[in-house]
């Protein structure tokens, strides 16, 4: 039964998304507090990440939007004064934070119960010393191993353990630092790196067992000590490859029930013997192929990416009912929402198969490695679900959007790497690896060659043959083969587009011909229990079978389309913005239909929708699900660029669109047009031009003068985008972005240095446009919008200008005739306001300008995508702010060892941080806080600033030396500073002399830089600069914007006048 | 079990074409495998995950044409010790997709192969989803495979025409034909002390309950399931062991008045499925027919007495119903949770107790293991050599 004593519970959630931590725990927590609520108890949040479904203020009591920090979570604890802490929906990150609270005290003084999982549970999980012990305790085994803390210690420890080794640092997220070494000089780097990132000192040095098989258990345990697994998971990459980073199926495949069963009573023991007494655990397990030796590999003892995974491969969500029990239910006493007859203590059991793919993002690295290895790199993942592995499988590859239309990459499955070459690309694991799988065995290699070179259990590469094979019969049959033919095609899980290029036909083609055979794909439910017990919750996948179990009702209906994996660029704001389409369409009476293949989402909880097709996002997936359904509408303006790619090829099909039209959204993206819209508008934009060709961007680029933008059109975040400064670097950059986008122009625009750049989110109905708010950057022109800190409301914009901005967002919006929302980005240099792009569709800015304003921005233009007036909803003014609202963004360099750590037009980040306050240094410094990065209040500060910037940056360098620091200024700029009576000493420019100004980051004799850039030289300067202070950690600023804030965070800082505030109260306030 | 050679199945296209007929009417049409000819049985779906070669052996399934709601099967091979019985029982064996190679370090030859062997009918790429569904919505159903290229009509007759379930007794066909001292082959339960003395009636018992009582320290002399209850306590046996089986309890009259018999005797006495049906029959209960049965390795089942769940391992098509709990001398002590049906029940005074589920598991949990243990306490407390 439900614990009396508890009334109140603080969730912990995640923060900003991060590679190993994404938004599988806006999916897990917002579950937890939805069922947490429904309890009646009163729900407390803290989640520095804005962009979260479960920061919206409707679903906790009091959400915190503060930095996930000790200090900050303890003022939100002394002011809110719960019975108890959640930990275990909010990753590793929430974890440590509540470890961290028990060790300060905080906890105990305040008479706060931890819940989920107790300190011992996550310091044993994640110990690796305390882990193995208790290990040894039940009689299970470890790969050898010892912990050190030192590099003499660790030499000492490998002569047991031996190269190759394993090295994990302990206490880092998503296995960070940790590497495998396969030579003595790789132990020395790996260890070092690891020793410094893990935040105790120590790391891990282990037996290799690299080519073994892996598993995983999803498993829940009750305070009545009820067991149950949820989903048995084995990792098609043998061991050596992060899980996150593997191919993973469910349930496991080749296992026999021995050989289960004895990895299901292992799981027991270690649940019980670790501790965890309410709630779930992710057990990962490796066997030896060969003895079938069973090694216990890790748990963590709460949610997890997997949990995720597990939750929607078999319908039973795990994060919702880990709540429950951490309450003090019983699994017995949980019903199943799916069957509505049976309880949670079960064992769900799947009758189709799962396979998810990591998505991944080296191409956005350059430099950095693609070998896979123990520390994770993939920035999301597709599941996909098919009657047959084949089937899922192949689903997968074509939901990833790489380009692949099943199982075949053109650049890769067709490299023409033969014999050693190709072994070593087979051997290596990477993203590609697979593809090279395909060309082996179109060069006939035997399966036991393959398996010999990659360790993949032979099983999953004779069902990659059998696909290969299946291709011979395609070829074979064409467009004229049988009903038969079609569907075994069909079953082995072909797309109709990797049909067409294996017979050389078109997709459409080959969609009628199969059409013409009576070939057309059936819909099956997720129900947990292999149909067993009746289903009342439609969670839909497709497959070719003989009965359809959709059963699409007649009413009013709209489809969604998600955005697929995550991907740098497009994440969990736009799967935000499908949730609030659907919530709001369900408002609207409509039933909802989503389709998605991510299963780290909200969107894909089978909760947010009436109905969910858990189906990639291609033009053939989505089209059948609107020929079973016949929605009324269908939405494409909240998914990013995956719905966007599709609406031209649906409005073809005769497919409703509902909101702002497809043809509009063409004009936004094509230059020639758009340029015609705003000429006829007489709003400014860059001079710029359209080419096709490399000569031709040269000729645009001379006629309007260098610097230029230089980028792809229909590519989102900026992929391949770069700012130019020469005819040689414009030969090198364009040939990039005719490579990331060969069907498309490359868009050639006048670069506006030094200008202030800001962003509008707006809304339009077709007769109104209402601006829900004006993010001014904090980063310099020429950062990527994604990657820049922005700060809400406008902070240094002139308020002529500012009316300005909202004039031409109306009446570009009312020229787009915009139904729903629209996000323009203007550039502001000498006084005049140029756009820079439109885009009438979701932002990635959305979710922040919603929380900020409490005005639900997407699922008001949801409502106006189905007929609604802004008027309606009672909205015909500007949107206002009650405070000072900083995004800050969070970059996954520390991952990508080796790569350019520079910022650029090509967006890179991860995630996202919110800082709320009452003024900008505040709000500044919380975002900074909650990013992870530190800002000094004391040591020194470099100055270096062009000449328009001296006199501004003259208040600032005072009020720095008052608070204490010492000043470093390149010659000008200290010749300023002391004329304007700030005393600074020279230090030399970047290669200028010995020491220079990077040496002297190198040298940690500077903690923070304030150094804005003009011109080519400068800004490969600040490029050295900027590198140098990231590897240290060392805060950068570039434009005055971002030094004015800073400065006036270190007074904040100085003076701790920190308050913890509720969206809650601040909305009402 | 040696290696059997030509693991990998035919190529696609070379495998007959094949129909599974209901007694409805209902047909699903695809690909033999296994023996190619024709098969009848009741057909049943089982959702278990892993352990099909322990399902293919399971004397309980006699009669049944077993379709497996996972869709690959065969994926780790065949192996010695994943034998319940001395052979395949099923009648018919109904999968959506059979292994073309198996992996396993465990693996002794492919289960197709095996199967064919084993002279057993299945077929392959039908939608067993759409199956299963029929069945459970329709209840189980008489069915025929078949290979022969025959009327549709002609197959529904075969399938009316077969044994009914109802009124059934399997456990006479496929009990042992002689008594016998049960003796662990693989010495899987290793040096045990055999302390006591157990008759096990054999309905159609699994090796593993057989391995199970062995490891518990008990000497097990396995009789046919006619065995009287004079001839079983002529053996004078610490406690009796009653068997799970195929078919209708309710024809198992020999055994329920030997079940009743031994009773009354004061033995300890242990149920197990079919067995549990017989004991529920001979303390005055009834029995009926589940609309499609329990079979799979999920079904969480509630022990009354200490208030926890177990996962547990079911294959039954009947159940026992709760008249017998009229009879104040009988406790019922678990439940199912999906669908509260009975899963076991306890003499009051007398040392009986008997479950639905299948506490040896294979395939399935070890959640319920502990009820080997419980009927050596029952033994020890009656013989007087117990610690309490």
């Amino acid at each position: 039964m439900k614990d009396p004593t508890i009334k109140s519970v603080l969730v912990i959630g995640s923060g900003p998304i991060v590679i190993g931590q994404a938004c599988e725990f806006d999916y897990s927590g917002t579950q937890a507090i939805k069922a947490l609520k429904r309890e009646g108890l009163r729900v407390i949040l803290v989640n520095s990440n804005p962009a979260t479904i479960m920061t919206d203020p409707e679903y906790a009591d009091a959400t915190y939007v503060e930095p996930l920090t000790p200090e900050f979570v303890e003022k939100i604890l002394e002011k809110e004064r719960p019975d108890a802490v959640l930990p275990t929906v909010g990753g590793q990150t929430a974890l440590n934070l509540a470890v961290a609270l028990a060790k300060r005290g905080t906890l105990d003084r305040l008479g706060i119960r931890l819940i989920g999982a107790s300190r011992r549970a996550v310091e044993v999980g994640e110990d690796r010393q305390l882990f193995k012990e208790a290990m040894h305790r039940i009689g299970l085994d470890v790969p050898r191993s010892a912990v050190v803390k030192s590099m003499e210690e660790a030499r000492a420890a490998v002569k047991e353990t031996r190269i190759p080794a394993i090295i994990r640092p302990s206490f880092t997220m998503g296995g960070s630092g940790g590497g495998i070494a396969r030579t003595d000089a790789e132990f020395e780097d790996i260890v070092t790196r690891g020793l410094m990132m893990s935040p105790v000192h120590e790391v891990l040095i282990e037996e290799s067992i690299l080519g073994w098989k892996e598993y995983e258990l999803e498993v829940m345990r009750d305070r009545a000590d009820n067991f149950v697994v949820i989903c048995s998971i084995e990792n098609f990459d043998p061991m050596g490859v992060h899980t996150g980073d593997s191919i993973t199926v469910a349930p496991a495949q080749t296992l026999s029930d021995p050989e289960y069963q004895r990895m299901r009573n292992a799981a027991r023991d270690i649940i019980r013997e670790v501790g965890v007494e309410t709630g779930g655990s992710n057990i990962q397990f490796a066997t030896d192929p060969k003895t079938g030796r069973l090694i216990v590999i890790e748990m963590n003892p709460r949610v997890s990416r997997s949990s995720a995974l597990a939750s929607k491969a078999t319908g039973f969500p795990i994060a919702k009912i880990a709540a429950l029990l951490a309450i003090g239910y019983t699994l017995d006493e949980i019903q199943n929402d799916i069957t509505r007859v049976t309880p949670a203590s079960f064992e769900p059991t799947i009758d189709y198969v799962v396979v998810k793919i990591p998505r991944f993002a080296f191409e956005k690295f350059p430099g950095a490695s693609s070998t896979l290895g123990t520390q994770m790199k993939s920035v999301g993942e597709v599941m996909a679900i098919g009657g047959t592995f084949k089937e899922a499988f192949q689903k997968g590859l074509r939901g990833l959007e790489i380009g692949a239309k099943g199982f075949f990459l053109e650049g890769v499955s067709d490299s023409g790497l033969t014999g050693a070459a190709l072994d070593a690309e087979m051997a290596r694991p990477s993203p590609d690896r697979l593809f090279h799988i395909r060309s082996a065995f179109d060069q006939g290699r035997s399966l036991e060659n393959i398996h010999a070179v990659t360790a993949i259990d032979p099983w999953f590469l004779d069902q990659l043959r059998q696909i290969v094979d299946g291709e011979k019969g395609i070829a074979t049959g064409g467009l004229d083969a049988g009903p038969g033919a079609w569907r075994q095609a069909k079953q082995l899980g072909f797309s109709d587009a990797r049909i067409g290029e294996i017979i050389g036909a078109s997709e459409a083609e080959v969609r009628t011909r199969r059409q013409g055979q009576g070939v057309i794909p059936v819909y099956k439910r997720v129900d947990t229990c292999a149909a067993e017990f009746e289903s009342h919750t439609p969670y839909l996948y497709s497959t070719y079978g003989s009965e359809c179990e959709a059963d699409p009702t007649t009413r009013r209906k709209v489809m969604i389309l998600g955005s697929g994996p995550n991907r740098i660029g497009q994440g969990i704001e736009f799967d935000y913005c499908c949730c609030h389409a659907s919530f709001a369409f369900q408002e609207e009476g409509c039933e909802t239909l989503m389709v998605n293949c991510n299963p780290e989402t909200v969107s894909t909880d089978y909760d947010t929708s009436d109905r969910l097709y858990f189906e990639p996002l291609t033009f053939e997936d989505v089209m059948n699900i609107v020929e079973r359904e016949k929605p009324d509408g269908v939405v494409i303006q909240f998914g990013g660029q995956t719905p966007l790619k599709l609406a031209l090829p649906l409005v073809r099909a005769g497919v409703p669109i509902w909101g702002t039209s497809p043809d509009m959204i063409d004009l936004a993206e094509d230059r020639k047009r758009f340029a015609r819209l705003l000429d006829e508008l007489k709003i400014a934009q860059p001079e710029s031009g359209t080419a096709s060709s490399i000569p031709e961007a040269r000729e645009v680029a001379r006629r309007i003068g260098y610097p230029v933008l230089v980028r792809p059109s229909y590519v989102l975040g900026g992929r391949a985008m770069a700012i130019v400064y020469s005819d040689d670097d414009l030969e090198m950059f364009a040939g990039e972005a005719v490579k990331a986008s060969p069907d498309h122009p490359i868009l050639v625009d006048r670069f506006l240095e030094d200008a202030f750049e800001v962003d509008v989110d707006a809304l339009g109905d077709g007769a109104r446009v209402i601006i829900g708010g004006i993010l001014e950057h904090i980063e310099e022109a020429g950062i990527h919008s994604g990657d820049s800190a922005m700060v809400l409301p406008t902070y240094k914009v002139k308020p002529e200008h500012l009316e300005t901005i909202r004039d031409y967002t109306r009446r570009l919006g009312l020229a787009l005739d915009v139904r729903g929302l629209m996000n323009v980005q203007y550039a502001i240099k000498d006084d005049r306001v140029y756009v820079l792009e439109v885009n009438p569709r979701a932002s990635r800015t959305t979710p922040f300008v919603s929380k900020a304003t409490g005005i639900p921005l997407a699922k008001i233009a949801a409502k106006i995508a189905a007929g609604r007036t802004l008027e309606e909803q009672g909205l015909v003014k500007d949107l206002e702010v009650k405070r000072v609202f900083v995004k800050e963004s969070v970059l996954p360099f520390v991952k990508f060892q080796g790569s350019d750590i520079l910022l650029g037009p090509e967006m890179k980040s991860t995630g996202e941080v919110m800082g709320i306050a009452r003024d900008v240094g505040v709000a500044f410094a919380k975002a900074q806080s909650g990013a992870g990065t530190s800002i000094p209040t004391s040591g020194s500060v470099f100055v270096s600033v062009h000449d328009n910037d001296k006199a501004g940056v003259l208040e600032m360098a005072r009020s720095l030396h008052e608070f204490g620091f010492k000043i470093l200024a390149t010659r000008g700029t200290a010749a300023f500073l002391t004329k304007g009576g700030v005393p600074s000493r020279t230090v030399a420019k970047v290669g200028e002399a010995k020491p220079d100004c990077v040496d002297l980051i190198r040298g940690g004799q500077i903690q923070l830089v304030i150094n804005t850039p003009l011109g080519q030289k400068s800004f490969a300067d600040e490029g050295a600069i900027r590198k140098q202070a990231t590897q240290q950690g060392v805060l950068v600023f570039t434009t005055l914007t971002g030094a004015a804030a800073s400065v006036d965070a270190i007074r904040a800082l100085r003076t701790d006048s920190f308050e913890v505030e509720s969206l809650q109260e601040i909305l009402s306030s | 079990m040696s290696r059997v050679a030509g693991q990998n199945r035919p190529p696609a296209g070379v495998r007959s074409s094949c129909a599974l007929v209901l007694e409805d009417g209902a047909a699903f049409h695809g690909l033999s495998f296994g023996r190619a000819g024709d098969t009848t049985g009741e057909v049943v779906f089982n959702t278990a995950l892993s352990g099909y070669q322990e399902v293919l052996t399971d004397p309980s399934y006699a009669g049944q044409i077993v379709t497996m709601t996972y869709p690959h099967i065969g994926n780790y091979g065949v192996h010695a010790h994943d034998m319940e019985s001395a052979r395949a029982q099923v009648t018919g064996f109904v999968v959506r997709e059979i292994a073309s190679l198996d992996s396993s370090y465990r693996s002794e030859g492919s289960l197709e192969a095996w199967l064919a062997e084993q002279g057993i009918v299945g077929i392959c790429g039908i939608d067993t989803r759409a199956l299963v569904r029929h069945l459970r919505t329709q209840g189980a159903k008489r069915g025929v495979i078949s290979t022969a290229t025959g009327g549709i009509d002609a197959l529904v007759k075969r399938a009316r025409a077969s044994r009914d379930m109802n009124g059934l007794d399997l456990a006479r066909e496929v009990t042992t034909a002689a008594a016998y001292d049960f003796r662990d082959p693989a010495g899987v339960a290793g040096p045990v002390v055999l302390r006591f003395k157990v008759v096990a009636y054999d309905f159609g018992i699994k090796r593993n309950i057989l391995r199970l009582l062995a490891a518990s320290g008990c000497d097990v002399r396995v009789v046919p399931a006619t065995t009287t209850a004079s001839e079983a306590l002529a053996l004078k046996p610490d406690g009796v062991f009653l068997s799970n089986g195929p078919g209708d309890p309710g024809a198992c009259t020999y055994a329920i008045e030997s079940a009743k018999a031994i009773m009354d005797s004061g033995t300890p006495l242990f149920g197990i499925c079919l067995g549990h049906q017989i004991l529920g029959l001979a303390c005055g209960g009834r029995t009926y027919k589940l609309k499609f049965g329990h079979r799979g390795a999920n079904h969480p089942v509630k022990d009354l007495q200490t208030g926890k769940v177990e996962i547990t391992s079911q294959n039954h098509g009947f159940a026992l119903d709760r008249s017998v709990f009229e009879n104040r001398q009988f406790e019922l002590t678990h439940v199912n949770l999906n669908d509260d049906t009975v899963e076991g029940f306890r003499h009051r005074d007398l040392p009986v107790i008997s479950v639905q589920y299948h506490p040896e598991a294979s395939p399935g949990p070890h959640d319920s293991r502990h009820l080997f243990a419980t009927f050596v306490r029952m033994m020890e407390k009656k013989k007087g050599t117990g610690d309490r």
